[in-house]
């Protein structure tokens, strides 16, 4: 018996294998062409940017998918993707592969680390830019079929996430852990060349997605050791700095200073601006978040603001140098860095209306501000279990209640260091004026293990345990009053203690938000009420589901760990 | 048999919905392992998964504990000193450098700043950068010339190379002397108190918890099993059971609109299915549409969750504070 299902299972195998193997493989893509002026348009039938558009709203002009026709999504395909250098590429169809490209100056012995995709894919002119930590992947975005795949060898490093390419013209940039920045030919994956953009010495390592704007690419740091975070704009063509901007003071006379109690703390203060920002081309800002003081959890830093982390921070495009800038928290002590992609949109305040920019912050709370003036207009809590705050203070920033740092006999506080929402990017709905974002409610016991007053490094000095949580959400906030309009929760066995939400959500004119819950299921919910209305199980999504069109057909593509899959309307 | 062997002979059979179901009082079938929702970094495991070495990250090489090792960072990838050279920098970094820097290396009262993350002790790789500010000092600042021979400048330089060979990812420092700390500061009769008003409908101090410090002796992992019900068991999360501990297992009753109901341990939970695990060690799945079925759920945890929102510290500590004295 046992004969005959073998060959059977081989056939049924072999079939995929032919089929992919019956033209020789591809080693080009069609040339994107992204001319940077297409990103200030509405988002459609492209996804040309980290966010889809300039604004971080995740939200698509795309309506072929919509509450009723939902019900019809199927799947278009699936990709596997294989990181490294092993077996000349190609993923699951390993036949039809294409050949990798291996850049970097890394061992040739470490062993890759297998494919993750937890940033957001681009879909231009009919290619999808996929990445994972050291590789980046061109595929056909009407099968998933491979078209190049570039390999780099890492010195080492922290690999924890990539975010993304970024398209200029022909041309891709993305940073590999090791801090290369590093720009390919975009129809050959050939590299053009690449800059060591951050010191791996220093423990430096990079996730960001570039950032496009004009003639300049923008990148940011990532660290948990005590470094200064930065972010820095490239020339697309040479990759030559054009600006550098610390979100901590660097200097004697620089802002902020007075908030550190001298300028060698301020310069090992952390403020990592972990995530891409947003662009408003209006007044050529460049608004991201930045991270949170370093050591995270313990004395070394006085009893100041700690300014710049934490914050939303603005700066020209064109010449690095801040324009306003937003605490969210004073001080952090609980690795909670405000390093989310923020959003811009118009809304209507006390019967005024005002171009805006939101938050939502990884402690818990809910920021509006005026994006063209900096000045302060929304703070909230969004985090229902959320308990470390004493007070809003006057200028709209969230003051910490000292009992609840970390302390030697613990401290009982929510949210976790991982945060109400870490990096996953929330969304937001011009049909519904609602923020989407992902709310968790877990409680840990913080337990100082470090009481020495020089403080430790990094994450280092705190024990940390979760004993529970109150519940995660897909939660949708009217950002003009941060006021939560509803909460839909993610249901799971373990007792309030399952995930939802990973990877971030998209939304978009269909009046649908995507995002995957704690069941390991892609669903689709209505972006009116939050009610589900159709789902896949493919396990923990891993990414923002993106969307773009083809031949007609409106494809949503998401993500779990190394695989992609493609929905679309069934045919 | 296999447990789905057994199932989808049931099933077969068509006796899937005419098994009847005990409470379950043993212990339930093991739930199918939820992998992690991978974060961006920071943040614990949740209750009952063992803490991974590194909660993001993939597939982490090991660190090398001691520099020369295949770690991830250049200051571990350096090949590993001479330990007896080591030592002896060691005892001179204490003498000559410690009362400014500290004999740790992270900063003294002198106002020496932290060697640890300082930007020329990473950059240096062979002493080209730190030994020209040993040897001759920093003008203008109190970094003196030193008077100390070459060889023991070298030592000096290894021993700071070692040191920084063992931070640890996410920048935590190199291990140092383990520094006991008290956790039990809380007044153990408003701790009873407590207890007696929170506490005491579901546990007893002469019952359940009987003897619960001396199964639990340590009072911080005490701590984490009381606030948490049992989830959280050791450091960090995971860990043994101890004995005694109590499980804490969540039932519930599925009731289809048609058809009798079905109990038993709850294994999964979304908007779409449920699946319960059945005494015979089968599972049982049923679709949800909106209300159908009914769902009933006991968690014995429920308390403990409630208590959550609604406990001080203060409160935490005295409780703590009573619990170790239940020998």
């Amino acid at each position: 018996m046992r004969t005959p299902s073998l060959v059977l299972t081989l056939s049924l195998l072999a079939m995929p294998i032919g089929l992919a193997g019956q033209g020789p493989a591809p080693t080009t893509a069609p040339a994107p062409s992204l001319d940077p002026s297409r990103l200030t348009q509405p988002l459609a039938e492209d996804w040309p940017t980290y966010s889809g558009d300039y604004t971080g709203k995740r939200y698509s002009a795309l309506t072929q998918v919509d509450r009723t026709t939902v019900k019809q999504l199927s799947l278009a395909w699936t990709a596997r993707l294989s990181a490294g250098n092993g077996a000349g590429g190609g993923g699951r169809f390993r036949f039809g592969g294409a050949p990798v490209i291996v850049g970097g100056s890394g061992p040739a012995d470490l062993p890759a680390v297998p494919a993750n995709v937890k940033g957001t894919p681009l879909m231009i002119n009919g290619v999808l830019y996929v990445t994972s930590p050291d590789n980046a992947w061109a595929l056909d975005a009407r099968d998933g079929r491979e078209l190049w795949h570039y390999f780099w060898r890492t010195k080492g490093s922290t690999p924890i996430a990539n975010r993304g390419v970024g398209i200029w013209k022909d041309y891709l940039f993305f940073v590999t852990p090791d801090n290369f920045f590093v720009s390919l030919d975009a129809k050959t994956g050939k590299e053009r060349w690449n800059k060591e953009h951050a010191d791996f010495d220093q423990q430096y390592f990079s996730t960001m997605a570039p950032i496009v704007v004009d003639n300049h690419v923008i990148v940011g740091t990532g660290n948990d050791i005590d470094s200064p975070g930065y972010i820095q704009s490239f020339d697309p063509e040479t990759g030559e700095i054009q600006w550098r901007f610390y979100t901590v003071p660097m200097k004697e006379g620089d802002p902020g200073l007075d908030t550190w109690p001298n300028l060698q703390s301020a310069k090992y203060g952390g403020g990592h601006p972990w995530l891409p920002g947003v662009y408003d081309p209006e007044t050529r800002l460049y608004i991201f978040g930045t991270g949170n003081p370093i050591p995270a959890y313990t004395a070394g830093r006085g009893e100041g603001d700690n300014l710049y982390t934490c914050s939303l921070v603005a700066v020209h495009v064109d010449t690095g140098k801040m324009a306003w800038a937003f605490q969210t928290s004073p001080h952090d002590m609980h690795d909670w860095d405000s390093a989310q992609t923020p959003i811009l949109f118009e809304g209507t305040i006390d019967g005024k209306p005002r171009k805006l920019v939101s938050t939502a912050a990884r402690n818990g709370y809910f920021f509006t501000v005026d994006r063209v003036t900096g000045e302060h207009l929304v703070t909230t809590r969004y985090g229902m279990a959320t308990n470390w705050a004493k007070t809003i203070d006057k200028k709209g920033s969230v003051r910490r209640n000292p009992i609840k740092d970390p302390t030697v006999p613990g401290a009982l506080t929510s949210p976790t260091s991982g945060g109400t929402i870490n990096w996953e990017p929330p969304a937001y709905s011009p049909d519904t004026k609602l923020f989407y974002v992902t709310e968790r409610n877990g409680y840990a016991i913080y337990y100082l293990t470090d009481p020495d007053p020089r403080g430790s490094m990094g994450l280092g000095g705190k024990e940390e345990v979760a004993v529970g949580s109150a519940g995660n959400f897909l939660t949708a906030i009217d950002p003009t009053t941060g006021k939560v309009v509803w909460r839909r929760p993610y249901p799971s066995a373990g007792g309030g203690f399952g995930g939802g939400g990973g990877g971030g959500l998209l939304t978009t004119a269909g009046k649908l938000v995507f995002a995957g819950d704690a069941g390991g299921n892609f669903v689709a919910y209505d972006a009116e009420s939050g009610a589900p209305l159709w789902h896949s199980r493919i396990g923990n999504v891993s990414n923002a589901a993106v969307t773009y069109e083809l031949d007609g057909r409106q494809h949503i593509l998401v993500a779990s760990g190394d695989m992609l899959y493609a929905f679309a309307l069934y045919e | 048999m296999r447990p789905g062997s057994a199932w989808v002979a049931a099933a077969a059979l068509g006796m899937a919905f005419s098994v009847t179901v005990r409470a379950t009082s043993e212990a339930p079938p093991q739930a199918p392992a939820q992998p992690p929702v991978i974060e961006g970094h920071g943040g614990p495991p949740p209750p009952g998964q063992p803490t991974p070495a590194s909660p993001q990250t993939p597939a982490p090489r090991p660190a090398g504990p001691g520099g020369g090792g295949p770690g991830r960072f250049p200051a571990q990838q350096r090949p590993k000193g001479d330990p007896e050279v080591i030592q002896r920098g060691r005892g001179l970094f204490a003498g000559a450098c410690g009362p400014c820097h500290g004999a740790d290396a992270r900063g003294g009262q002198l106002g020496g700043p932290n060697l640890l993350r300082s930007e020329l002790a990473l950059n240096d790789k062979d002493g080209e950068l730190l030994y020209p500010v040993i040897k001759n000092g920093r003008p203008g600042t109190a970094m003196v010339p030193t008077a100390l021979p070459d060889p023991d400048i070298a030592a000096v330089i290894a021993f700071v190379h070692d040191l920084h060979s063992k931070i640890g990812g996410q920048g935590n420092p190199p291990p140092g002397d383990e520094v006991e700390l008290d956790i039990v500061v809380g007044n153990a009769r408003a701790g009873e108190a407590y207890f007696g008003a929170n506490c005491a409908s579901c546990h007893s101090a002469s019952g359940d918890l009987k003897g619960l410090a001396t199964r639990v002796a340590q009072p911080k992992a005490l701590q984490n099993l009381w606030v948490s019900g049992g989830r959280a068991l050791a450091r960090g999360g995971g860990g043994v059971r101890p004995v005694g501990a109590p499980r804490t297992v969540t039932t519930a009753t599925v009731s289809p609109a048609s058809g009798e109901s079905v109990k038993g341990t709850l294994l999964r939970l979304d908007d779409f299915m449920v699946t319960l695990a059945l005494p015979d060690g089968s599972q049982r799945t049923f679709r949800r549409a909106g209300d159908n079925p009914k769902i009933e759920i006991v968690d014995p945890l429920e308390g403990h969750r409630a208590l959550l929102g609604k406990l001080t510290d203060a409160n935490m500590h005295d409780v703590t504070a009573y619990l170790v004295t239940l020998k």
